[in-house]
């Protein structure tokens, strides 16, 4: 599919990536981001980006892992593009089409995160932070060591993961949901 | 006695737990009955999203499908859930052909997903249904003079769902003030606390909640209150963290309540009921203030 479509089509396709022929490249959306000065290409230059198909470089930059969700730029921008849905988007493509990323391990963890909900049903935080910092820095866990702590002893982190009912549900529909996608 | 089908979220039985009690605790004085989805799953989740797009609308599907059941408006306290949720079915509705292939899926399970549940977040709930009014009406041990900063974060209003302004946001400073509590101005209350990048990048997540902190100490707040699980995580756990950055060079020493905490203790509910031994940064001190404004007004 990749190779057929255009890259802009293929960012239009997905749920939020509608409406990205009509940036204005006003500039608004990467003057409202939190997290602008951490990326590389701010949300309307990777727009820029996007339009001019430069997919390789778009989808293996660290940019949009640096996304924080908080949908600014979405309701400020004057033309309805969800820069937010963008990101979410090209975060989406990168990692279906196996790009390696550099310079930030938000991919490890959010994949830490998605594997405990297939696994339990429900996120269980002790597990997705001990196996993020046993594949990404082991020693950064001894600084953050304080804060789960003091989550523990405050009743707020599970060691175990509660049993889910629906967790068998949820894994037969979607390994369906995989074999349609396959089909299609 | 409203009743609501009632999605808890993952956060509200572990790292929040403080929020999933104090929710129930004050559903009962407020009239409200949240009746819990039986068998839920994550709600699909901002980084599953991330990784799998349409697979992530398809695990809210099947939340979406078991609450269509009950016929009931389904409420949620946690905001990235909400979000979640309003997003999917959304898409849903944009995208026939996604529903289709989400129905086929659901299925094996027998379940089927007609794009009919609104969607709540618990506070719009309490504003617009239960309101501030009638918040006022049940207040056993008014607040006065707490000041009290009410930070909104981000999914609380944005993308704009048209319950409050999604620049300027209004509603949690009218609850404060129901509750007998003074609304400190607090101009960085819908700016982002960094949410869960706190893990993998720290340093971007800490000097915006030191931005936070520092704006609500200079307004002369004496707590924080926040709707969103990770919100309230992030600005309790980690401000011994990110006190080293203040500019005021001391321990911000700020507690950090959800508000359904802060609503509960105005009913005169007790701080274990809600779950206030789970707070990091210790609520002992607006404890004292509570009662003693209590014993001036003879209650
Ligand atoms: S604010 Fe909207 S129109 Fe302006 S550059 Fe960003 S995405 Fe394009
Ligand atoms: S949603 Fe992401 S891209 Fe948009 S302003 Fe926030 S951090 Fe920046």
């Amino acid at each position: 599919m990749a190779d057929m479509t255009s890259f802009i089509d293929e960012v239009a396709a997905t749920p939020g990536g509608e409406h990205i022929r009509s940036c204005i490249q006003c500039g608004i959306c990467s003057g409202a981001c939190p997290a602008a000065n951490e990326m590389e290409y701010p949300p309307r230059k990777i727009i820029a980006m996007i339009r001019a198909g430069m997919r390789d470089e778009v989808l293996s930059s660290s940019s949009m892992w640096h996304c924080l969700s908080c949908y600014m730029c979405t309701v400020r921008c004057p033309r309805g593009v969800k820069p937010t849905d963008i990101a979410h988007t090209l975060e989406y493509l990168a990692y279906q089409q196996g790009f390696k990323v550099k310079g930030t391990t938000t991919p490890v963890m959010y994949q830490n995160f998605v594997n405990s909900i297939k696994g339990n049903g429900r996120v269980h935080e002790v597990g997705i932070m001990l196996r993020y910092y046993l594949t990404t820095n082991p020693l950064a866990a001894l600084k953050v060591l304080p804060v789960g702590l003091s989550l523990f002893f405050h009743k707020r982190l599970p060691l175990l993961p509660k049993g889910v009912k629906g967790r068998e549900d949820l894994a037969k529909i979607i390994q369906k949901f995989k074999e349609i996608e396959a089909r299609s | 006695m409203k009743h609501y089908c009632y999605f808890p979220g993952c956060s509200a039985e572990a790292t929040a737990i403080g929020l999933g009690l104090s929710a129930q605790a004050i559903a009962k004085p407020l009239d409200i009955e949240l009746i819990e989805l039986e068998d839920w799953t994550c709600c699909g989740s901002t980084p599953y999203g991330s990784l799998d797009k349409l697979e992530s609308i398809l695990v809210a599907a099947r939340n979406l499908a078991l609450a269509e059941k009950t016929g009931l408006d389904m409420v949620t306290p946690c905001p990235s859930c909400f979000v979640t949720f309003y997003q999917a079915n959304l898409y849903l509705k944009e995208h026939p052909q996604l529903m289709a292939q989400v129905n086929e899926a659901l299925a094996v399970a027998n379940l089927v997903y007609n794009g009919n549940v609104h969607v709540r977040d618990l506070m719009e709930v309490l504003f617009n249904d239960v309101t501030p009014e009638v918040i006022a009406s049940r207040v056993q041990r008014g607040l006065n003079g707490l000041k009290v900063a009410p930070y909104y974060g981000c999914q609380m209003v944005r993308p704009d769902y048209g319950f409050d302004d999604p620049e300027f946001p209004q509603s949690l400073d009218r609850m404060v003030e129901s509750l007998g509590a003074e609304a400190v101005p607090f101009p960085l209350k819908n700016h982002c606390c960094g949410g869960a990048l706190v893990i993998s990048e720290q340093s971007l997540a800490v000097d915006l909640m030191r931005k936070l902190l520092d704006n609500a100490v200079e307004n002369g707040a004496e707590c924080i209150v926040a709707p969103c699980p990770l919100c309230q995580m992030n600005l309790d756990a980690y401000q011994s963290i990110v006190s080293v950055y203040s500019k005021f060079k001391t321990d911000y020493n700020l507690p950090i309540l959800f508000v359904t905490q802060l609503i509960g203790l105005a009913l005169g509910i007790d701080p274990k009921s809600l779950g206030l031994n789970t707070n990091i940064v210790s609520p002992g001190r607006l404890l004292d203030h509570i009662s003693k404004a209590g014993a001036k007004r003879g209650t």
